[in-house]
């Protein structure tokens, strides 16, 4: 698996309590909240064949989560493991279609690389591994134009390697 | 099988020691010839000698074993298989304890380790395993005969150690180099000429550390190996200039393994090496220690919780419980050399000098809280040492602290007025009152240890000093402290400073009588108006109670009697106060806490309970706010006394004597004023069920004896009517069609307090004027008064079947039950009224379909057929046919015959049918469900074992076949109801072996119920069981056969309205399917996605949640057949 190369000794970090969700005496419905959210994109396998979640790479947090049920949005933003690591774009696909399973169509994602922690973050040489996988359409986008382009994610998931990768690193946990 | 005899004679001959040695011999080279040419198996031989190889005469086994070792040596290249081998290597070895038997198990050993390969040979594991066997018991055993060897030997072990993998070997390893250290003491013998090899060998393991999978070597724990190596650690002194810089060394370690590891084997070690060997090392150890508690202690994470009064104030890990074990062991080895150390410790110092830097808990930074606590561990472990260190701590710190709290020895004037009060609250230092408490506490640890409390110590002529000041100043702190803000962390500094001083060992040496009754003033006077400050409330009860289960557990016989007098009796006086502030629920938290934690106490608590009881009782009519309080003490005797009084036992005369009371004072009140509080009944009678049911025979007598005597109050009641049930109704005063509401209070008191007596009688208790009774209940159960239906249930249940003390049967009480012409007179009322009427055939169904038109009533009386039907039920009695016969003859009753359906508005025709029919599709919930209330184990219910599988095989056919055999809509959803009741009160083992034929009427009935808003419980009930069988491996099968029609009733309960755990539990058994076998499922998996993708919208989130799972699992089916 040629996904262990791109960053095979990653920075492991403490896994951070989570916050406990403030127990409201039964309210008629429960909203959707980053918490749940968080729940949800926890159990993503950015390393396949490895133990760690997606807690213990700092790549999410509760805070980088924001939703706004009225308007049905939700705004992520991440922090790729490494500065220069193009796996940015495969965790980015990861957590889209991820949110596409478990969420209600009407729900807009909006997915962010987190300001300062990746290099190529807003310039326009964004370029994968060519080893790694090609994908023509995106290889020339920085991940938050890929990421936030229906038509784009689209097409990238049309590659039957890049479709693999994500699918495994969703339900990795669960072969 | 002349060859057997010859071969066993051979043997014979060989263990024969009469024989010349040549005949043996001979013997032996006849079976081994045998063996060779395969005449004989090893396995057949070792069966034929089993006598001689087991036999307790030591001579004849010890020749017996011979005779196999002397055999397997002439075998050397005969094959034999790997079982055989490992079965004789099992024997040899366990051989080599047996002493008298020790030449053929050496021997036998020897053979094997010399077996030629390829002939099955033992693998090298085993053979290091069966050596290292050997050397051992050689040492053990025969130390006259290696010690001799000297260098060699011991030369020789260590090449034979070094480098060791195995974890079984290592176990013997570390045991023989255990032994040999015992059997070399000499400092100038081999051991100490080789000690450094030996150490640098065993060194190399510590700390131990299992590195490969588990499951391997399951029977060798890491625990006991690291256990024998700490034993070879301390063989010697002789380790002790290797062993100890060594533990120091993995003690700065950042693995906590190897701490806990280091400082156990440090503890271990300097108890075998002296005192006087490790004292080189002390500064070295002193500091290793200091360093490893000050880095390893931690803050709790919750200071303020009650439960930290008795826990240390901080959180203690396994290392810093060791830590602390190792310094009191070395302080109590040599206690000047480290109080030395910690007197002269910069650091300590640092912080005694600076204490009031410390001065608020919430202002010091997390590390010199970490620097505090670990000084109050140090001084408060080498306090607890000794007297004499003791002395020297207390005579150092405590004066300085004291200093600093402002607290003298004369001091008495503290706390006089409010605003000093104040002021001395707000100036306690935390840091100096964290010290001070935990210095208090090692003082009484020590007392408490040394069994004996010397008042000549300078330890405690210094506490005795200092201990009036400190009470003064901790209880008036504390008072302040309800109304004024105060540090939580302070709060419980102080309250466990007064409960240390109040449990102080010795009687009242320390503290005088008033000062006892001070602190309990002052921890009372927190209980009785602090209760607006949770936290300080509770812990202050958590004291009051530690004092009085210290003084119960001691037998501190003045300071209980001054407890009870001081704090028992004045909670129990706020009992009854009804003007009281506090709240009722937090008075009897208070009060029953307390009295729980001693036997006198609680009597005593009791008591008070009880007057408090039958004082509110009496004048409770139309008082709202004293029911409610009376609701809450009768709810606190249910639950929290007749269950301590149960266990305790022996104390029959507390539920006797309230049981009597009870009914004392129903004889007393004036019911003139109606008291329509149901909840109030229901608490008073079960408080009576509960205590006559732990009540013995003889009580319940005279309670049952009592209860008549009041019963005779009732206007209707007879006692010496001993037949005659056929008591006009009117003249009763009763109108069966009106419901209770227009009986009396005092009646419906009085009969639901007597169905509580017989409800709770055991089934030995006599019951006088039985046909009285069963009379009066039939009146008040045809009246729709549940609770004498229950009674009558109760009674039927537990009867004999043999004539009772009235001269009555079963099968009388039956027939008055059934037969009554009470269900006569009843429709007759109805008859003049011109209701309906054919009053030809006047049996219970007619009375039930035909007759009563008041539906209150009606359901009533349904509800209580079914207790009725419990009750045989669960005796397992034939007549419980009847009732479930009248049962379904409702159920299927197509509205009323006759014409008088005619006169009524159809819908309203049809909506009393629809509740009529209801309330029979519940009644098989009341049969087969268990019930708090009456007909179980508490109030000794006769149960036939399986009786709910019984009765499940008995109906499920019957339902199944009305269900074929009826069209109507309405009757179908209640036979479906009652099947919904049926399935999931059975256990689901019963259900399970049914799954097959159940499963397709349990989905046609969940599509069915799903239609009727009454029935979501029933949904979820059989969700769970259809759950339930979709996980077992035979319901999957059934499920597969079905799986079509499951997934649609499923899909459709996806988007059930009105229970979210029914949507919750479809989600889930959804995703139980997706474990199915695949082929078959693999179709319904778009279907599946779409209803699940409406529930990603829920809005429950647990339901949203669940969708996810669940869509994960069936997605997972699609990606599993992708890439497997």
């Amino acid at each position: 698996m040629t996904l262990g190369l791109i960053n095979a000794n990653p920075v492991v970090h403490a896994k951070k309590e989570r916050i406990a969700r403030s127990e409201d005496v039964h309210p008629a419905d429960d909203a959707v909240d980053p918490l749940e959210i968080y729940d949800i994109l926890l159990s993503l396998y950015l390393f396949s064949l490895s133990i760690l979640d997606c807690s213990f790479l700092s790549v999410l947090s509760e805070e980088s989560i924001t939703v706004d049920e009225k308007l049905g949005r939700i705004l992520i933003t991440f922090t790729p493991t490494i500065q220069h690591c193009s796996m940015a774009t495969v965790i980015g696909l990861c957590l889209r279609v991820k949110l596409k399973d478990c969420f209600p169509p009407h729900f807009k994602v909006d997915i962010k690389v987190s300001p300062g922690s990746h290099a190529n973050e807003e310039s326009g040489n964004w370029k994968l591994e060519p080893s790694f996988f090609s994908i023509h359409v995106a290889s020339l986008s920085p991940p938050t134009i890929l990421l936030n382009d229906k038509e784009r994610v689209a097409a990238a998931l049309e590659n039957p390697n890049l479709r693999q990768l994500v699918d495994e690193c969703i339900y990795s946990n669960e072969l | 099988m002349a060859e057997r005899n010859e071969w066993v004679s051979h043997i014979e001959s060989f263990v024969d020691t009469s024989r010349t040695s040549s005949q043996q011999a001979s013997s032996l080279n006849a079976i081994a010839s045998l063996l060779k040419n395969d005449v004989i198996t090893i396995e057949a031989l070792v069966r034929e000698m089993e006598m001689y190889l087991t036999t307790t005469d030591n001579i004849i086994r010890a020749r017996g074993i011979i005779l196999l070792a002397e055999l397997l040596a002439l075998l050397t290249t005969k094959a034999l298989d790997d079982a055989t081998v490992h079965s004789l290597i099992a024997f040899f070895t366990e051989r080599l304890a047996d002493w008298k038997a020790l030449r053929g198990a050496l021997v036998g050993c020897l053979a094997l380790l010399r077996r030629k390969a390829n002939a099955g040979v033992i693998t090298r594991s085993d053979a290091r395993d069966l050596c290292f066997e050997l050397l051992e018991c050689l040492l053990e055993r025969y130390p006259d005969a290696v010690v001799p060897l000297g260098d060699d030997l011991v030369y020789g072990i260590c090449e034979a150690v070094d480098g060791e993998k195995d974890p079984q070997c290592l176990m013997l390893t570390f045991h023989i180099i255990e032994i040999l250290a015992k059997l070399f003491p000499d400092p100038c013998g081999p051991v100490a000429n080789f000690a450094g090899d030996l150490f640098d060998i065993l060194g190399c393991y510590f700390p131990i550390h299992f590195t490969h999978a588990k499951g391997e070597d399951v029977d060798i724990k890491r625990d006991s190996l690291s256990m024998a190596l700490m034993q070879a650690f301390s063989s010697t002194p002789l380790f002790e200039p290797f062993a100890v810089p060594l533990l120091l060394e993995k003690l700065s370690s950042s693995l906590p393994l190897a701490k806990v590891d280091s400082l156990k084997y440090l503890s271990h070690c300097s108890l075998k090496y002296g005192p006087d060997r490790m004292a080189k090392h002390a500064g070295a150890i002193w500091s290793s220690l200091k360093d490893v508690i000050c880095t390893s202690i931690q803050e709790p994470s919750l200071p303020l919780a009650p439960e930290s009064l008795d826990g240390p104030s901080f959180h203690i890990n396994e290392i810093v419980a060791e830590a602390l074990a190792l310094l009191q062991r070395v302080n109590a080895q040599n206690d000047g050399l480290y109080l030395n150390y910690i007197f002269g410790d910069e650091d300590i110092n640092m912080v005694i000098s600076t204490i009031n830097n410390f001065r608020s808990s919430i202002v010091i930074s997390l590390q010199s809280k970490q620097t505090l606590f670990s000084v109050g561990c140090i001084l408060s472990v080498s306090a607890k040492c000794s007297n004499p260190s003791c002395n020297k701590v207390i005579e150092r710190y405590l004066p300085i602290l004291m200093d600093n709290l402002g607290l003298s020895t004369e001091n008495s004037s503290a706390g006089s007025s409010p605003a000093s009060r104040l002021a001395l609250c707000k100036s306690l230092n935390f840091g100096a009152l964290f010290l001070c408490i935990e210095l208090l506490i090692a003082c009484r640890d020590l007392a408490v240890g040394s069994n004996s409390v010397s008042s000549q110590e300078t330890w405690f002529s210094m506490l005795w000093g200092f201990s009036s000041s400190m009470t003064k100043a901790f209880s008036s702190a504390l008072l302040a402290s309800i109304t004024e803000d105060a540090q939580d962390a302070d709060i419980v500094l102080m309250v466990k400073g007064l409960q240390v001083l109040a449990t102080f060992p010795g009687g009242f040496l320390l503290i005088s009588k008033s000062i006892y009754e001070e602190i309990l003033m002052a921890l009372l006077a927190i209980i009785t108006n602090g209760f607006n400050r949770k936290t300080l409330w509770g812990i202050a009860l958590k004291a009051l109670v530690s004092i009085a289960s210290y003084t119960d557990e001691y037998h501190e016989t003045e300071k209980a009697t001054i407890y009870t007098h001081v704090v028992v009796e004045k909670l129990v006086s706020l009992m009854s106060l009804e003007e009281c502030n506090m709240p009722v629920q937090l008075r009897l938290e208070a009060t029953v806490g307390i009295g729980l934690s001693g036997t006198n106490y609680m009597l005593r608590v009791i008591q008070g309970l009880e007057e408090a009881i039958f004082s509110l009782l009496a004048e409770v009519h139309g008082n709202l706010k004293s029911a409610d309080a009376l609701v809450h003490l009768l709810e606190c005797y249910s639950n929290q006394v007749i269950p301590w009084v149960n266990a305790i036992g022996g104390l029959d005369e507390i539920p006797l004597r309230f049981s009597v009371n009870y009914w004392s004072y129903m004889e007393s009140i004036n019911f003139s004023m109606a008291v329509q509080e149901r909840k109030l009944l229901n608490a008073a009678t079960m408080a009576m069920k509960l205590a006559i049911a732990i009540c013995s025979v003889e009580s319940q007598k005279i309670i049952i004896q009592k209860a008549y005597g009041v019963l005779s109050a009732i206007s209707y009641f007879h006692l010496n009517e001993p037949t005659s049930l056929t008591i006009p109704l009117e003249v009763q005063g009763f109108q069966p069609t009106q419901s209770m509401e227009n009986v009396t209070c005092k009646d419906e008191w009085l009969i639901s307090s007597f169905a509580s007596v017989i409800i709770a009688a055991r089934p030995t208790t006599n019951i006088l004027h039985l046909r009285a009774a069963v009379n009066l209940f039939m009146i008040a159960f045809l009246n729709g008064h549940v609770q004498a239906a229950q009674a009558l249930g109760s009674l039927i249940n537990k009867m004999h079947l043999g004539r009772d003390i009235n001269d009555c049967s079963l099968d009388e009480v039956m027939d008055l039950v059934f037969n009554s012409s009470l269900w006569g007179s009843l429709s007759e009322e109805y008859l003049r009224s011109g209701e309906v009427g054919n009053s030809s055939e006047m049996d219970i169904s007619k009375l039930c379909l035909d007759s009563m038109n008041d539906r209150l009533v009606r359901t009533h009386v349904i509800s209580g057929l079914s207790w009725i039907g419990k009750g045989l039920l669960m005796r397992g009695h034939e007549k419980v046919k009847n009732v479930i016969m009248i049962l379904l003859r409702c159920l299927l009753s197509n509205g009323k015959p006759g014409t008088s359906s005619l006169q009524q508005s159809l819908s309203q025709d049809s909506e009393q049918d629809l509740l009529l029919k209801r309330s029979v599709a519940d009644a098989f919930h009341t049969l087969l469900s268990d019930s708090d209330v009456c007909l179980n184990r508490k109030f000794h219910a006769t149960v036939k074992p399986l009786y709910k599988q019984r009765f499940f095989n008995t109906i499920i056919p019957i339902l199944l076949s009305l269900l074929n055999n009826s069209y109507s809509s309405t009757t179908r959803l209640m036979i479906y109801r009652a099947f919904g009741h049926v399935v999931s009160d059975t256990p689901l083992v019963a259900v399970m072996s049914e799954a097959k034929k159940l499963l397709p009427m349990l989905l046609e009935g969940l599509s069915m119920l799903s239609e009727d808003f009454h029935s979501k419980d029933i949904i979820y009930n059989l969700l769970l069981v259809l759950s339930g069988i979709l996980t077992d491996k035979t319901g999957q099968e059934a499920a597969l056969e079905n799986v079509h029609t499951t997934i649609n009733c499923l899909t459709r309960l996806i988007s059930y309205p009105h229970m979210m755990l029914v949507r919750e539990t479809a989600i889930q058994c959804i995703a139980a399917m997706s474990e199915l076998k695949h082929a078959r499922i693999y179709p319904m998996r778009l279907q599946i996605s779409q209803a699940l993708s409406k529930a990603l919208d829920d809005p429950k989130r647990d339901v949203r949640r669940e969708a996810v799972r669940c869509r994960q699992a069936w997605a997972s089916i699609a990606s599993r057949s992708l890439y497997s």
